[in-house]
C-alpha cells in the first residue's frame, strides 16, 4: 500500500514534468485542417532560450485562428511536442507526429534537422530549419526538402566577418578573432567558414569550445581568451552558455562593442542577467524587435490579452527571440497560402508545402499588408537556393533592450555558395540513392 | 619529442612566463572547487545517514534557488522569501522522509536509490509547473552580496578577484565548517554516524530514525539552496545549475562518500586540476576537457585507494 502511494506520487511527478509542454491540440484532426507540429523545448537546461521562441511562433499561428479563422478558410491546428533540445526526443516527435497530416516540421535544433533532413523526402514532409541546420541544405538542386530562409549559419559568419572588417577600416591581415561556441553540431557548423575566411583574409582564427555539460562553468575558457587577448570575439552560444559568456567577459574586461552573438545568442534573457557589464554587447538579426507592427498588437489583443497565450507578461511580447519565433511562423503562414494559391486546394498537404516554401516571395508590401511592414528584409525562396542569403544587421544592447547598430549587410554570397555546393556535393556523395532535383 | 615539450615543458614555462594568469587560473579553480565541496557535502550528508546516492540532489540546487527569485518576483523582500526557502526546504525534507523514505526502511539500496530518481524527475515537473522553464536573474543585490572586483598588479599583469566569488569562498568555508562541526560535536552528529553504521542497531539503542533523515534531508536541502544562490549569481538561475551539481560525482569518488572532509579536499582538487588541465593542456586536444578531466583524476586516486582519499575501507568476512 505505502509502495503503491509512492508509485502515485512519482507518477504524479512523471506527468507534471510532461505536461506542461501539452497543448490544445485534440487527438483526432478534422479533414479540414492545417496541421503544424511544433517541436519546442519549453524545459531542461536550453528552455530559456526554446520558451520565448515557442511562445512567438504558438501565438502568431493562434492569432491567425482568433482574427482570421486560419489561413485561406481553414483552422490551424498547433500541437507542440517536448523535445529538452535532445535528437533523440525530437526524432520520437516527429515519429509520433508525422501520420497526422503535418504540413512542415521546425526542428529548433541542428541535432535534431541532421537527422531529418533524410527523412523528408522519404514522408514527403518539408523541413524548414529558418537560419540554422545544415547550411549546404541552401542547395536546393540537392536538398528539395529542407529550407532554411533567411541566411545559412556560413551566410551569416561571413557577415559577421565583413562587418569586423568595415570596422576595422579593410584590413583584417593580422588581427585576431577568437570564437567561442557550443561544442555540439550547432555551434561546430560555421567552423569551415570561418577557417577559409581566415586564410584568404589573413586573421588568426581562435577556436574555443565549451562543452555542453560546463556551458554555466566558463571560466577556463575565458581565461583562454584573456591569454590569447583577440581583437574580436565571436559566440555561436545557446541556453544558458550565452548569458554565463557576456558575465565572463565583462569579468576579464573584454570590450563588450567587440564581442558580437549569433543571432541564436542574442536574446533579451541572455544579455539582462549580466546588468550594466552586458551594455554594448552585440548581436546578429534578420527581423526588428519590440512590439510596434500592426501585427504583434494584433497578438497582444486577440491571444495575450484573452489568456490564450503561455505568456504572462505582455512585455515579453516583442522580445528577440519572441519575435524570431513570429517570423518563424510568418514563414510558414505565407507558405501555406502560397501553397492554397499555386495548388487551387484550401487543405494541403506536405507536398503541396514543399512547392509553397519553394516559391516564396514575401514582398515589403506584403509584409505592410500582414502588418509587418520593415520587421524584415523582404524575403525570396527558389528551387536553387533555399536559403536567399538575405541580409542581416548588428544589433546593440543598450542594457534595457536591443537596438539597431549596423545597416543590412548582405552576406559574401559569391564566397559562400561555392563552399555550400562543394558540401552539399560532398553530402550527396555519401548518401547512395540520394533524390536530387532539377532546377531551371 | 615536440609532443612530450608540449605536454611535459610548454605548459610549466607558460605558468612561469605569466604568473597573473597562473594565479587567476588558480583562483577560478579554488572557488569552482568550493563550490563543488558545498554540492558534494550535500551527498555525503544523505549518504552518510540513509546509505544512497541522492540523485535529486542536483534539482535540489534549481529548485532553492528558483523558489527564492520566484517568491522575490512576487514582491516578497529578499531575506523575508530567503527565510521563506528554508523553510520550504524544511517541508520538503519532512514531506521526502514521510513519503518517500519511511515506506522504504529496510528495503535495499538500490531502491532507495530509484525513489530520489522518482523523487528528481517529480522536482522537475513540479519546479517547471510552477516556475516556467525560462531563466531567472538571481537577486545578487537584493541579498546584499557584493558586486565588482578586487584588481591586484601581479608581474606587469593582473589578478582579478571578482568580490561575489571571494563571498562564495567564504559562505562555503562558513556552511562546511558548521555543517562538519555539528555532525561531529553534537548527539544528532552521533546518531547520524550510528544510523550510517546501521539502521537497526542505531533503532535499537533508541536513536529515531526519521527524525535523523529529517535533520540531514534539510541540511542538504540548506546546503543546495546557498549552492543555487552562489552559483545562479555567477550564471543565471535556471534548470541547467542541475548539470553542475553532478560535477559533485568525480569529487565523491575521489573523496570518499561518507567523508566531509573528502567532499572538501576532493571538490577543492577536482576545482584546481580541472581548471589548470583545461587552460594549459587542453588547447593540445582541442580543448572541451573539463568535461571528463575530473573523471580522470578521479580514477587515478582510485587506483591507489579503491575507498577513496577519506572513504572508509570496508571490511566483509566471507
Amino acid at each position: 500500500m505505502k509502495l503503491a502511494k509512492l508509485t502515485l506520487g512519482i507518477a504524479v511527478g512523471a506527468m507534471a514534468s510532461t505536461g506542461i509542454a501539452m497543448t490544445s491540440a485534440p487527438g483526432a484532426y478534422a479533414a479540414e485542417t492545417l496541421y503544424i507540429p511544433l517541436l519546442t523545448y519549453r524545459t531542461g537546461a536550453y528552455a530559456g532560450s526554446g520558451t520565448p521562441v515557442a511562445n512567438g511562433m504558438h501565438d502568431y499561428l493562434t492569432m491567425l485562428n482568433e482574427r482570421d479563422g486560419g489561413i485561406g478558410g481553414i483552422k490551424i491546428t498547433i500541437e507542440e511536442c517536448e523535445t529538452g533540445y535532445k535528437a533523440s526526443k525530437g526524432v520520437e516527435c516527429y515519429e509520433s507526429t508525422k501520420g497526422k497530416g503535418a504540413l512542415v516540421y521546425n526542428p529548433y535544433s541542428t541535432g535534431i534537422t541532421l537527422q531529418l533532413i533524410p527523412k523528408a523526402p522519404e514522408d514527403k514532409i518539408p523541413v524548414l530549419s529558418m537560419g540554422y541546420g545544415l547550411s549546404a541544405a541552401a542547395v536546393g538542386e540537392k536538398f528539395p526538402w529542407t529550407f532554411n530562409a533567411p541566411a545559412t549559419y556560413w551566410g551569416q559568419a561571413s557577415a559577421i566577418i565583413k562587418y569586423i572588417k568595415a570596422q576595422e577600416k579593410g584590413a583584417l591581415k593580422g588581427k585576431k578573432i577568437g570564437f567561442i561556441y557550443l561544442d555540439v553540431g550547432y555551434g561546430r557548423e560555421p567552423l569551415p567558414i570561418f577557417e577559409a575566411l581566415s586564410k584568404e583574409m589573413g586573421f588568426t582564427f581562435i577556436k574555443i569550445p565549451v562543452a555542453g555539460k560546463e556551458m554555466q562553468n566558463q571560466s577556463s575558457q575565458w581565461l583562454q581568451v584573456r591569454k590569447h587577448r583577440p581583437d574580436w570575439m565571436i559566440m555561436w552560444g545557446w541556453g544558458s552558455m550565452n548569458p554565463t559568456a557576456i558575465k565572463e567577459a565583462a569579468k576579464i574586461k573584454f570590450p563588450m562593442d567587440k564581442f558580437i552573438g549569433v543571432w541564436w545568442s542574442g536574446g533579451d534573457d541572455d544579455a539582462r542577467p549580466a546588468g550594466k557589464a552586458a551594455i554594448g554587447y552585440k548581436s546578429v538579426n534578420f527581423h526588428g524587435t519590440g512590439a510596434n507592427y500592426p501585427a504583434m498588437q494584433d497578438i497582444i489583443k486577440h491571444v495575450v490579452s484573452k489568456g490564450k497565450s503561455q505568456v504572462k507578461d505582455v512585455s515579453k511580447v516583442g522580445e528577440n527571440l519572441y519575435n524570431r519565433g513570429v517570423m518563424n511562423s510568418v514563414v510558414m503562414a505565407e507558405a501555406i497560402r502560397n501553397a492554397q494559391k499555386i495548388t487551387g486546394k484550401k487543405n494541403i498537404t506536405g507536398e503541396d508545402m514543399r512547392k509553397g516554401l519553394e516559391t516564396l516571395n514575401i514582398t515589403a508590401a506584403r509584409l505592410k499588408e500582414i502588418g509587418l511592414e520593415g520587421f524584415t528584409n523582404p524575403m525570396k525562396i527558389t528551387c536553387n537556393d533555399h536559403s536567399g542569403g538575405h541580409p542581416m544587421y548588428i544589433q546593440k544592447w543598450n542594457g534595457k533592450n536591443w537596438e539597431r547598430a549596423s545597416d543590412w549587410i548582405t552576406p559574401m554570397k559569391d564566397k559562400v555558395r561555392a563552399l555550400l555546393e562543394a558540401a552539399a556535393n560532398k553530402y550527396v556523395a555519401d548518401k547512395k540513392g540520394w533524390k536530387t532535383q532539377k532546377c531551371s | 619529442m615536440e609532443l612530450a615539450h608540449k605536454i611535459f615543458v610548454a605548459p610549466f614555462w607558460e605558468m612561469s612566463g605569466a604568473p597573473d594568469l597562473f594565479l587567476q587560473v588558480l583562483w577560478e579553480g579554488f572557488v569552482a572547487g568550493t563550490l563543488y565541496s558545498l554540492i558534494a557535502l550535500g551527498f555525503v550528508l544523505i549518504f552518510k545517514a540513509s546509505g544512497v546516492f541522492n540523485f535529486a540532489q542536483g534539482i535540489m540546487v534549481v529548485f532553492g534557488a528558483l523558489s527564492l527569485v520566484g517568491l522575490h518576483q512576487l514582491g516578497v523582500p529578499a531575506w523575508v522569501a530567503l527565510a521563506l526557502c528554508i523553510g520550504i526546504m524544511f517541508v520538503l525534507a519532512w514531506t521526502v522522509e514521510r513519503v518517500v523514505l519511511r515506506p522504504l526502511v529496510n528495503q535495499p539500496d538500490i531502491i532507495l536509490f530509484m525513489a530520489t530518481i522518482g523523487l528528481s524527475s517529480f522536482l522537475i515537473g513540479l519546479g517547471e509547473f510552477i516556475f516556467g522553464g525560462e531563466p531567472k536573474t538571481m537577486i545578487t543585490a537584493e541579498l546584499g552580496l557584493p558586486s565588482g572586483a578586487i584588481d591586484f598588479a601581479v608581474a606587469g599583469g593582473f589578478v582579478s578577484l571578482q568580490k561575489i566569488d571571494i563571498a562564495a569562498a567564504v559562505m562555503s568555508a562558513v556552511l562546511v565548517t558548521v555543517l562538519a562541526v555539528f555532525f561531529h560535536k553534537t548527539r544528532i552528529g552521533r546518531a547520524l554516524r550510528a544510523v550510517a553504521d546501521d539502521h537497526q542497531a542505531a533503532m535499537s539503542v533508541g536513536i529515531t530514525l526519521q527524525q535523523i533523515w529529517v535533520i540531514v534531508w534539510f541540511a542538504a536541502g540548506i546546503v543546495a539552496l546557498a549552492t543555487g544562490i552562489m552559483w545562479g549569481a555567477r550564471s543565471d538561475v535556471s534548470f541547467a545549475l542541475e548539470i553542475v551539481a553532478l560535477k559533485a560525482l568525480p569529487v565523491l569518488i575521489l573523496g570518499g562518500f561518507t567523508s566531509i572532509p573528502g567532499a572538501i579536499v576532493g571538490g577543492l582538487i577536482i576545482g584546481i586540476t580541472e581548471k589548470l588541465a583545461e587552460f594549459y593542456w587542453g588547447p593540445l586536444v582541442g580543448g572541451s576537457i573539463e568535461t571528463w578531466i575530473p573523471y580522470f583524476i578521479a580514477l587515478l586516486f582510485l587506483w591507489f585507494r579503491p575507498q577513496g582519499l577519506f572513504g572508509e575501507k570496508i571490511i566483509e568476512r566471507v
